[in-house]
């Protein structure tokens, strides 16, 4: 999950007979699974929590192109390096179309990453992890991308249709770039001794952090219950990261690998895996900017966004004059 | 070693090096679109490096393969130009080292696809349609950058200024060339001085080169730092299978 505790309205659902007739009617396409175009009437605040979660997600494509391009340089085989370079080219793709679905809704690009820089704007907590070993590339693909999927699957029946339709095709590259970790994971678990110490050590530090991506439980926020009445929220948290659980646990097994639980059991009565809650107070320090690689993160983006500056600004000057050479000549 | 070994191993170094390079942009290019651009020619150079290096191996016919012939060398044993080990700098100085290389990649393949050696002429006629278009983007972003902004113009200028030096190495040719490989510089020559009108950039008058790339006789210092990156893991497990 790339978006995590998006706050809607906060103001609780309200039911068909307090919305006035357009709203009613809005809400009435939603319930019958219509989808939402961007030229549709929509209400101001499924607009603004519609730029804020597509917005967060493209922000966690970016970034998320930071923890694997660390170790582009050093993947072990060409095969794995030319692998790897097209999982990151993925990323990007996905955050340029995620960045023209919030397009539609109003905001430009631009404005959507100044405030990514300045910190106004999120990006999902996992990519504030560092990545110490090759056995993460398989760690990152196999439970990041895996969880991601998780919630990504049911997005592409969301109701904004760009949204819904950019994450038709992102869903097709995510489940092979969840097959491609899982693939390292099998060469590292079946590996020498110390690459088995990688892979172990890599699932150690990600199960957490991995389970985190969900967010926190919904309870009875409003916001949540807001999103999924607007169908741009699909599943509960707790919900989407038991199916989580349930998935990777035999992946693990598989692999020979132990997930760091000594409580996870598997559930006969629930028909699930009963597993620990992962560290929240270490979430909300992550969430307020406190993630191990935080500061990187932001000052690598930073910094490719001003060093790119007198690009932007060259290729910008060339093409006004482009344009003003090709009027003169009209 | 035979020469055409010495040939496969200069094309697969010129790719496998220039491919890390542009490798080393990943997530922090200027704009989106450029982050996209840039993975993507090296993902093209890094599987052009497969294919060279794979017909190396098959012609040395030792127990080394394409992977082993990248990850198990050092600097000496490389042959790639001294053009494509110089470090990306900035962003100017990454596209002008492109630009220039795929001018002469692009004439080079041309030349290549025309080889009675089947192999060979294959790897030329695969390559020569991607780097087609790697030339058309390095074309335009050179014009555009040179054309653009004063301080975009004095950043390309002084790229082409700091690497033309290494622009002769590409044209100078030995007994391990499978073609004549001075016979490419009108081509090149002629295309660079439209390019360059177009960018309002100046050749540099200057016609001396360093040399000792592709003989691997004396890489620049640059080429150690990065195979230390690139080989660290092979290394570090020699006995791992990846």
């Amino acid at each position: 999950m790339y978006a995590q505790m998006v706050k809607s309205t906060g103001q609780g659902v309200k039911s068909l007979d307090e919305m006035d007739p357009q709203e009613r009617a809005f809400q009435e396409r939603i319930n019958a699974g219509d989808k939402i175009e961007p030229k549709d009437w929509m209400p101001a605040g499924y607009r603004k929590t519609l730029i804020r979660q597509i917005g967060q997600h493209a922000h966690s494509e970016i970034v998320g192109q930071l923890p694997e391009g660390n170790w582009i340089t050093r993947a072990p085989t060409l095969e794995r390096k030319a692998i790897l370079l097209a999982k990151v080219q993925d990323e990007a793709g996905h955050g340029l179309y995620l960045y023209c679905a919030a397009e539609t809704l109003g905001v430009t690009r631009d404005e959507l990453t100044e405030m990514l820089l300045d910190g106004r704007m999120k990006y999902s907590s996992i990519f504030n992890y560092p990545t110490l070993t090759w056995a993460d590339m398989g760690a990152v693909g196999w439970l990041v991308d895996g969880a991601a999927i998780m919630n990504q699957v049911p997005l592409q029946r969301t109701s904004y249709g760009p949204y819904a339709r950019a994450m038709v095709r992102i869903c097709k590259e995510e489940s092979f770039h969840q097959r491609q970790g899982f693939d390292i994971m099998m060469k590292m678990a079946n590996g020498t001794t110390a690459q088995k110490r990688m892979a172990q050590d890599a699932l150690n530090r990600f199960w957490g952090p991995s389970l985190m991506m969900f967010g926190p439980s919904d309870g009875d926020s409003v916001h949540s219950a807001q999103s999924m009445a607007w169908k741009i929220k699909m599943n509960g948290n707790d919900e989407l990261r038991q199916l989580f659980v349930d998935q990777t646990a035999p992946q693990a097994e598989y692999l020979g690998l132990t997930i760091p639980d000594e409580t996870l059991n598997w559930n006969d009565e629930k028909g699930g895996y009963d597993f620990a809650q992962p560290d929240w107070d270490e979430f909300f320090d992550v969430l307020k900017g406190n993630g191990p690689e935080a500061a990187n993160r932001m000052e690598a983006r930073n910094k490719a966004w001003d060093d790119g500056a007198w690009v932007r600004d060259g290729m910008m000057a060339h093409a006004d004059k482009k344009r003003a050479a090709k009027l003169a000549a009209e | 070693m035979s020469n055409l070994f010495e040939f496969a191993c200069r094309m697969g170094d010129n790719s496998l090096v220039l491919g890390h390079r542009v490798s080393e942009w990943c997530g922090v290019a200027p704009v989106l679109e450029e982050d996209i651009a840039l993975a993507n020619i090296a993902l093209d150079l890094i599987g052009q490096t497969q294919l060279w290096l794979g017909l190396a191996a098959e012609i040395e016919g030792s127990d080394r393969d394409a992977d082993a012939l990248a990850f198990r060398r050092d600097v000496w044993d490389f042959r790639n130009l001294l053009l494509v080990e110089q470090p990306n700098r900035d962003f100017g100085h990454t596209m002008m080292r492109q630009f220039l290389f795929d001018a002469w990649h692009f004439e080079m393949l041309g030349a290549l696809k025309g080889s009675d050696h089947t192999q060979i002429s294959a790897i030329a006629e695969k390559s020569l349609k991607e780097v087609t278009y790697h030339l058309e983007r390095s074309t335009d972003t050179v014009i555009a950058l040179g054309d653009g902004t004063e301080e975009s113009h004095n950043r390309m200028q002084n790229a082409l200024d700091r690497l033309w030096p290494y622009v002769g190495e590409m044209f100078l040719n030995d007994d391990c060339d499978h073609i004549d490989t001075s016979s490419l510089r009108p081509a090149f020559d002629a295309r660079l001085a439209d390019v360059l009108g177009q960018a309002t950039l100046v050749q540099p008058d200057s016609t001396f080169t360093h040399k000792g790339g592709k003989t691997g006789a004396r890489h620049t210092e640059a080429l150690g730092h990065m195979l230390a990156v690139m080989q660290s893991l092979p290394r570090a497990y020699p006995d791992a299978k990846w």
